[in-house]
């Protein structure tokens, strides 16, 4: 289902002219090796079977903004996220960050700068601190891995710049709710004085109320020391509030992506449109909208042709024979034919 | 009025511990009538689960009802012995929680698992049961329901799990049924579908029904009225459209707000200070004066303020005095 398009490399039309952007995914490919063990494939004559959890995916993100990926379960932004701080290698394709592959840059010194560059924070505050170690060793430690740099700040700042109290330091991780601990976590991935973070699902493990302080200090953090935020999540409400430009995901592929305001506004793709009609509103009592048809296909068999074509109201022949490539219309980047013959 | 399906009266729910008793629900108080379905939300902590085991029996010890009553259509079924409640759970009551693989036999096919709970519950014979299986499958819409009615738990995809729970929950044709969290495992598309199958197959039966859920969203859709929990206690309780866009506890109006939903894009959302607090720290007074922006030092002292004595939907005194100055004509 490898597919190259010419139409798809350079940043979207909100990166200013002429100025690289901090991040660049390109023809970014995964796949995994999801066979049977080998006895297995042989009494039962089966091959070997992979899974391509993302599939030519192509986006930049200007430094100082915030790129959102949303997407149901399996559509691959996690795993677009831990590729992109380098926690699995691509199977094809590139990220490059300020201008660094890390999978294939050959200087140890660049990579070394650049891996200070990256953070991560996590979905669960709770499996993501180690239990047995005081919370300002847990913020020490990238500083330490990382050696200081020019920025980084002490445990203590950390914690007050988060919100929590500087003596906060000397305690340990079951000693604060999960709200507190995602803070934690925050003020971990400052430490190293990274200019771009990872943010996979990070207030899905919250309460709504909690979920409000943990946006409301990312955002201000992200304003204030200029980071460049990935946002993963798979709840539209919270993409809205956070996101500069977002990326929508189908099994793998980036079937759309626009300015946030274009995207609420017009959205192009029939799937944008889907998961917008479906997402709870606050205003809809009984609402009797018909819920969407079907569900996300098995990413081991994915449909030929359009990999929604399964599940859209506007399928016709040519989308299930061949796969829609990314076009620009208008500030959108829109991968459906329907949209593309203006049907859509 | 008819008696409503289910009515609970001063519910409490109290855990002994070495360091004393901690009580997660206490004198909760609500009525679902038949095809109503009543929203609980609340945040992690506030004792919607705790709540909804303690009404359908399902606490384990230590844990108990230390106060209250359960009424199922004018009948208590909090004092009943465990027999005699198993008997009325599956056939009068029925349950979906959040994760279908867990509330689904591995190891039985989910026809199986149909006609067994038809036949434990209805007189009828196995080919009957059968029979109503397989109406029951089709009609919470599955595909090829003749073939997957063999099938195993592990062959659904999570959406249809859930699906094959609301079978079997509603297989018995129970009058009341409770959601907990049903569609918290779920993706967005498929929340959709759990939601608007729920909300059909229980009002076509006139089935109540107990949503309980941390998403507003769910229950904006969802619920025809709601009762949002703060600390074991009820916090406010009204119409969802009330509650939605006029929230009169300031709990409520804290949770509305800070919901992303309900906030413009570019605006900074809503926070309430603090967390829930615990339950062997909960505050004296109103349990939610000290997060409370609109907090006096009333509030701190004296009863626990409760929906019943503060007359109106909330349990809010200062809210309560603001109206009654205002019925009065004074600002």
């Amino acid at each position: 289902m490898t597919v190259t398009t010419a139409d798809t490399a350079g940043p979207l039309a909100t990166a200013p002219e002429g100025e690289r952007p901090l991040v660049a995914v390109t023809g970014l490919i995964r796949r995994f090796d999801v066979s049977k063990p080998w006895l297995n494939r042989m009494i039962e004559g089966r091959g070997r079977a992979t899974l391509t959890a993302v599939s030519d995916v192509n986006f930049a993100i200007p430094e100082r903004s915030v790129y959102a990926l949303v997407g149901e379960s399996g559509s691959g932004k996690s795993t677009i996220g831990k590729i992109a701080v380098g926690l699995l290698a691509p199977s094809e394709g590139t990220v490059a960050i300020d201008g660094i592959d890390l999978h294939r840059e050959a200087s140890t010194a660049e990579r070394r700068r650049v891996r200070a560059e990256i953070q991560m924070v996590f979905q669960d505050p709770y499996a993501s601190l180690n239990p047995r170690w005081r919370v300002g060793d847990i913020i020490e430690e990238p500083r330490r891995a990382l050696g200081p740099r020019a920025g980084s700040k002490s445990a203590g700042d950390l914690l007050e710049a988060v919100g929590l109290s500087a003596r906060d330091a000397e305690k340990y991780p079951h000693e604060f709710s999960g709200g507190q601990r995602q803070r934690i976590c925050v003020a971990r991935a400052l430490a190293s004085g990274p200019r771009f973070i990872v943010c996979d699902e990070p207030t899905s493990a919250l309460d709504v109320s909690v979920q409000a302080q943990v946006l409301n200090l990312m955002k201000d953090l992200q304003a204030d020391l200029g980071l460049t935020y990935l946002f993963i999540s798979h709840d539209l409400s919270v993409v809205r509030y956070m996101a500069d430009t977002i990326g929508v995901l189908y099994l793998g592929g980036l079937v759309e992506q626009a300015p946030r305001d274009t995207l609420f506004a017009a959205p192009r793709h029939p799937y944008t449109r889907m998961l917008l009609e479906a997402a709870p509103r606050l205003d809809a009592f009984g609402r009797e909208v018909p819920p969407p048809k079907g569900e996300i296909p098995d990413p081991i068999n994915p449909p030929t042709g359009c990999p929604f074509h399964p599940r859209c109201p506007l399928v016709q022949e040519r989308c299930r024979i061949e796969r829609p490539v990314q076009r620009a219309v208008g500030e959108t980047r829109v991968a459906c034919h329907a949209v593309e013959e203006g049907r859509g | 009025m008819a008696t409503p399906v289910l009515e609970v009266r001063d519910l409490v729910v109290e855990i002994p511990t070495r360091r004393g008793v901690l009580r997660p629900v206490d004198r909760v108080s609500f009525s679902i009538a038949a095809g109503e379905t009543l929203g609980v939300v609340g945040e992690s902590g506030a004792g919607k689960s705790m709540m909804g085991s303690a009404v359908i029996g399902l606490l384990s010890r230590p844990t108990h009802i230390a106060g209250g009553e359960v009424l199922l259509k004018g009948e208590r079924i909090d004092n009943l012995g465990r027999a005699a409640m198993r008997r009325v759970r599956g056939k009068r009551i029925g349950m979906v929680f959040q994760d279908p693989l867990t509330s689904l036999n591995p190891l039985l096919r989910v026809g199986d698992q149909l006609v067994e709970t038809i036949r434990t519950h209805l007189p009828v014979t196995r080919a009957e049961a059968e029979q109503r299986a397989l109406n029951a499958l089709l009609e919470v819409g599955i595909p090829a329901a003749e073939e997957r009615i063999g099938s195993y738990p592990h062959e659904f995809s999570g959406g249809m799990r859930q699906r094959v729970v609301i079978a079997l929950a509603l297989c018995a044709e129970p009058e009341f049924v409770i959601a907990d969290e049903p569609t918290t495992a779920l993706d967005v598309s498929v929340q959709a579908q759990i939601i608007a199958l729920l909300r059909r197959l229980c009002r076509e039966r006139g089935t109540a029904v107990m949503l309980i859920t941390h998403d507003m969203g769910v229950i904006a859709e969802a619920a025809d009225r709601v009762a949002v929990l703060y600390a074991g206690r009820l916090a406010e309780i009204g119409p969802v459209a009330e509650i939605v866009q006029r929230p009169q506890h300031p709990y409520t109006e804290g949770l509305m707000a800070s919901t992303p939903m309900a906030t413009a894009p570019g605006q900074r959302l809503n926070q309430i200070p603090g967390a829930m607090p615990r339950l062997d720290a909960i505050p004296s007074g109103c349990a939610f004066h000290p997060r409370c922006p609109i907090g006096e030092a009333g509030c701190m002292i004296g009863e626990t303020p409760s929906v019943a004595t503060c007359g109106g939907r909330a349990a809010c005194q200062v809210r309560a005095r603001e109206r009654d100055l205002s019925a009065m004509g004074i600002q």
